[in-house]
C-alpha cells in the first residue's frame, strides 16, 4: 500500500502498470517466499532455540546452554545412530552411484528392448520406502526368504541371516536402499550420456581409442555435474532415512540399526524429551549443512568467475 | 390494560424460554473423547461406552486418532493443549497422567469420587496412578495383567512338563522342550516385548520391593546389585530359548506360534488371550494361562481416561457423567469382556468372565493385600516414557548381543541417570 502511494506521487506516464511490470515476478514469488520463511526457516529457528532448553513434554523457554547436546553425545543409542548414518550413507551413496552409472553405460550400448529395461530398472523408484522395506524384510528373513528357499532346494548349510544379526543388519538397509535408488541414478546418467557430443566420440574412435578408454577419459569427466547432483540427492535421502528403517528392521535387532531420524522421533514423540529431540534434529541439520555449504560455495564462486 | 396483559404474556414467554434454554443446556453433558482405540475389539469396547453415554443423555464427540499405539494421539493432544483447547477426556495412562497433572492441564474429580465411593472400590495402587496430590484427575477403565505365561498344553505334555512355579523350574522345562525339538519360548524381538519379559523376571527374582526400588525409586545400588545381575543372567538364558527368527516379530505372531504348537510358551500380557479366543481356542483346554514365577506377585497395566481442564458447564457435566459411567459396574463388565482385561473396580460379578480373567481377579485381590502388586515398567505405569525408554534400550541391547550381566547393570545405571 505504501509503495503504491509513493509510486503515485512520482509523475510518470503509466506509473502503476510500469511498477507492476517491473515487479510482477517478485509479486508472484512473494507468498511462497513468505510461507517458506515462516514454515521452514522459522521453525528451524524455533527448533534451534528449543534445543537449548530443558523442554520435556511441553516446550519451555528458559535458556540452558548446551545441556541437551552434552547429554545427546553421552547416549549410546545416538552414537550408534550416527555410526549407522556414516556406514549406511557412505556405502549407499557409493554403491548406488557406481551401479547406476554402470547400468546407464550398459544401456547406452544400443541394446535391444532398451525401453523395457529402462522401465524395469527405474520402477523401484516409484515404490515408497515402506513397501521396499516390507518386501525386503520378507526376502531377508531367514525363516521365510532367501535362506529358507536355498535350504529347501537342498543347500542345507546356506546361511544369510544379516537381518537378525546386530553386526550385519545395517547392511541390509544398504541393500534395500541401493535396490530402490540405483535405477534413478541410472536414469540421470543415461540422460547425460545421451547429451554427450557424438562428434567427440567419433573423433576418438578415429584416433583408435578403445571403448573403455573413451568412457574413462572422455565421457565420464564430462558427466561431473551429474555425479554431483546424484551425490547430493542421495546424501539428503541418507540423512533423512526413517521409513526404510521402520519397515525393514524396526531399528533392531536391539537398536543396532536406528538412524538419527528414528532417534529424533523416539525422543520427541515417544519419550517426551522435546529438548533432546530438537538437539538431535539440529545435529542432523548440521550434518547436511557440512556437505551442502561447501557445494553451494563452490557453485556460487564458479558462477562469479565464469 | 389489554396491552399490559399482552406485555406480561410476551415477557413470561420470553423468560420461560430463556429458563427452558438454560435447563436444556444443563441437560446436555458433552464430552469430546480423544482415544486411540480404533481397531477390532477395542473399537467395539469404546462403542459400548459411547452408547452408554448417549443413553444417559450425553453428547459424545468422537476424536479417534489411529496409529502408533498412542504416539499420534500424543502429538494431537500436545497441540490441542498448547492452543488452549483441550479435549474433555483423553485416553492416557500411567505416569503420563502425572506429567499432564504437573503441567496443570487436568481437572479435578475428587468431589465426584467421594460421592461414588471410588476409594473403596479401586485397588490402592490404581488410586495412586489416577490421583495427583490426592485429587482424582483420571478414571481407570481396566486392568491388564502383564506377567502371564501362555502355554500350549499339548507341547508341555510331550515332555511331561508342568507349568513352572520358579525360574529354575522354567529353565528345566525349557531345556526339556528344547531337547524334544520344541521352541520353548515364543518371542518377538521388539524392545517393548524384551522389556515385558525383563520386568516379569525382575519381579520373579527380586520381589515387589526390589522391583519398585529399581524402577520407581531408580536406586543405583539396587540397579547395580547382584540380584539385578542374576536377572540379566536369566535374560541371557531366555535368549537361548527363543527361535532364530525372532527379530522384529510382532507379538501376535508369537502367540500364534504357541497356538500351532511350534512353540510351547509365550510371556505376554492378557491381550494375548484375545488372539486365542478369536481363533476359537478354549482357555484351560487348548491353552493354559499361568502367572510367571513370582511368588504371588502381579504386574498391572491399566488404561485410563484423564479429564482435562474445560471451562463450559456442558463439558464439565459431560466429564462427570463419563467418569461415573466408566467406573460403573455395568460398563466395567461389558467393556472388559470385549477387551479381554478385567474390571478396574473390585467386586464386579465374575460369572461372565473366563477362567483366566477370574484367576486374574483373584490374584489381583491377594497381591493387592500382600503388597506384591506392582505397576508395569514396560507399559509406562511405573516408569515415565523417558526412563522406560532408557531401560528398554539396555535390556534390548543386552538381549541382542553378548553383553555380560556386569556390563549390563553398569549400562542400566548410566542410561537411567542420563534419561532424567
Amino acid at each position: 500500500m505504501m509503495s503504491l502511494m509513493t509510486q503515485k506521487t512520482i509523475p510518470a506516464k503509466q506509473p502503476l502498470s510500469d511498477w507492476f511490470r517491473r515487479n510482477v515476478a517478485k509479486l508472484v514469488v512473494a507468498p511462497t517466499f513468505g510461507l517458506i520463511i515462516f514454515f521452514v526457516y522459522g521453525f528451524i529457528a524455533w527448533t534451534g532455540y528449543v534445543s537449548f532448553t530443558k523442554s520435556k513434554m511441553l516446550p519451555t523457554y528458559s535458556f540452558e546452554g548446551f545441556y541437551q547436546y552434552i547429554r545427546l553425545w553421552k547416549m549410546t543409542p545416538w552414537n550408534v545412530a550416527m555410526e549407522n548414518l556414516l556406514v549406511f550413507g557412505s556405502l549407499f551413496i557409493l554403491i548406488a552411484i557406481v551401479l547406476g552409472c554402470l547400468l546407464a553405460i550398459a544401456l547406452d550400448q544400443k541394446v535391444r528392448a532398451e525401453g523395457v529395461l529402462r522401465t524395469v530398472y527405474l520402477y523401484p523408484m516409484a515404490i515408497s520406502f515402506i513397501i521396499t522395506g516390507t518386501a525386503w524384510k520378507w526376502i531377508l528373513n531367514p525363516g521365510l526368504g532367501i535362506q529358507s528357499l536355498m535350504q529347501s532346494w537342498g543347500w542345507e548349510s546356506f546361511a544369510f541371516d544379516w537381518l537378525i544379526n546386530s553386526e550385519m543388519a545395517v547392511y541390509t538397509l544398504v541393500i534395500a536402499a541401493v535396490w530402490q535408488s540405483s535405477g534413478f541414478v541410472m536414469a540421470l546418467f543415461l540422460a547425460a550420456l545421451r547429451g554427450v557430443d557424438s562428434e567427440i566420440i567419433k573423433a576418438a574412435y578415429l584416433d583408435g581409442a578403445s571403448l573403455s578408454r573413451i568412457y574413462l577419459v572422455i565421457i565420464l569427466p564430462t558427466l561431473r555435474p551429474v555425479f554431483l547432483s546424484c551425490f547430493f540427492i542421495l546424501t539428503h535421502m541418507a540423512v533423512k532415512s526413517f521409513d526404510l528403517v521402520v519397515a525393514l528392521t524396526g531399528g533392531g535387532p536391539g537398536y543396532s540399526t536406528i538412524m538419527p531420524a528414528n532417534f529424533m522421533y523416539e525422543m520427541t514423540f515417544r519419550r517426551n524429551q522435546i529438548g533432546l529431540g530438537a538437539a538431535s534434529a539440529m545435529m542432523m541439520l548440521a550434518t547436511v549443512m557440512a556437505i551442502v555449504i561447501p557445494y553451494l560455495y563452490s557453485e556460487l564462486r564458479e558462477k562469479k568467475n565464469g | 390494560m389489554k396491552s399490559f396483559t399482552q406485555k406480561l404474556v410476551v415477557t413470561t414467554a420470553l423468560v420461560s424460554s430463556i429458563a427452558l434454554g438454560a435447563i436444556s443446556a444443563q441437560a446436555e453433558p458433552t464430552a469430546e473423547v480423544l482415544h486411540y482405540w480404533t481397531s477390532g475389539s477395542e473399537a467395539k469396547a469404546v462403542k459400548a461406552l459411547k452408547e452408554d453415554f448417549e443413553a444417559n443423555g450425553g453428547k459424545w464427540l468422537d476424536a479417534p486418532v489411529a496409529g502408533g499405539g498412542g504416539d499420534a494421539q500424543a502429538a494431537v493432544l500436545r497441540s490441542r493443549v498448547l492452543s488452549g483447547n483441550p479435549p474433555a477426556a483423553v485416553q492416557i495412562k500411567g505416569l503420563s497422567i502425572q506429567e499432564w497433572a504437573e503441567a496443570g492441564a487436568l481437572g479435578d474429580l475428587t468431589k465426584l469420587g467421594e460421592e461414588e465411593g471410588w476409594d473403596d472400590v479401586l485397588p490402592p495402587l490404581l488410586q495412586k496412578i489416577v490421583k495427583h496430590d490426592g485429587k482424582y484427575v483420571a478414571v481407570p477403565v481396566n486392568i491388564h495383567r502383564v506377567d502371564w505365561i501362555w502355554a500350549n498344553p499339548e507341547s508341555l505334555a510331550k515332555v511331561d512338563g508342568e507349568p513352572p512355579r520358579t525360574w529354575e523350574e522354567f529353565n528345566a522345562l525349557a531345556d526339556k522342550l528344547q531337547a524334544a525339538g520344541i521352541t520353548p519360548l515364543a518371542h518377538g524381538g521388539q524392545p517393548w516385548q524384551d522389556g515385558t519379559v525383563f520386568e516379569t523376571v525382575v519381579l520373579g527374582m527380586g520381589g515387589a520391593e526390589f522391583y519398585n526400588k529399581a524402577f520407581i525409586e531408580k536406586d543405583i545400588a539396587t540397579i547395580k546389585s547382584d540380584t539385578m545381575k542374576k536377572v540379566f543372567d536369566q535374560m541371557r538364558k531366555m535368549r537361548g530359548y527363543v527361535d532364530a527368527d525372532f527379530s522384529g516379530r510382532d507379538w501376535n505372531l508369537a502367540t500364534s506360534m504357541v497356538m500351532r504348537g511350534e512353540a510351547a510358551m509365550q510371556i505376554m500380557g492378557d491381550w494375548a488371550k484375545g488372539e486365542f479366543i478369536a481363533a476359537g481356542k478354549v482357555p484351560g483346554k487348548d491353552f493354559l494361562c499361568v502367572p510367571t514365577p513370582s511368588n504371588g506377585g502381579y504386574i498391572l497395566n491399566s488404561d485410563s481416561f484423564a479429564m482435562f481442564n474445560v471451562s463450559s458447564e456442558d463439558d464439565k457435566a459431560g466429564q462427570a457423567l463419563l467418569a461415573r459411567l466408566i467406573l460403573g459396574e455395568k460398563f466395567q463388565e461389558t467393556f472388559n469382556l470385549y477387551k479381554g482385561s478385567i474390571p478396574a473396580r473390585m467386586g464386579v460379578p465374575t460369572d461372565k468372565f473366563d477362567e483366566c480373567a477370574v484367576k486374574s481377579m483373584v490374584d489381583l485381590q491377594s497381591a493387592s493385600e500382600s503388597g506384591a502388586l506392582v505397576g508395569s515398567m514396560a507399559h509406562e505405569i511405573a516408569a515415565s516414557g523417558a526412563i522406560r525408554g532408557a531401560i528398554l534400550d539396555v535390556v534390548t541391547e543386552h538381549f541382542n548381543s553378548d553383553m555380560t550381566s556386569d556390563v549390563a547393570v553398569e549400562r542400566l545405571a548410566e542410561a537411567i541417570e542420563l534419561a532424567e
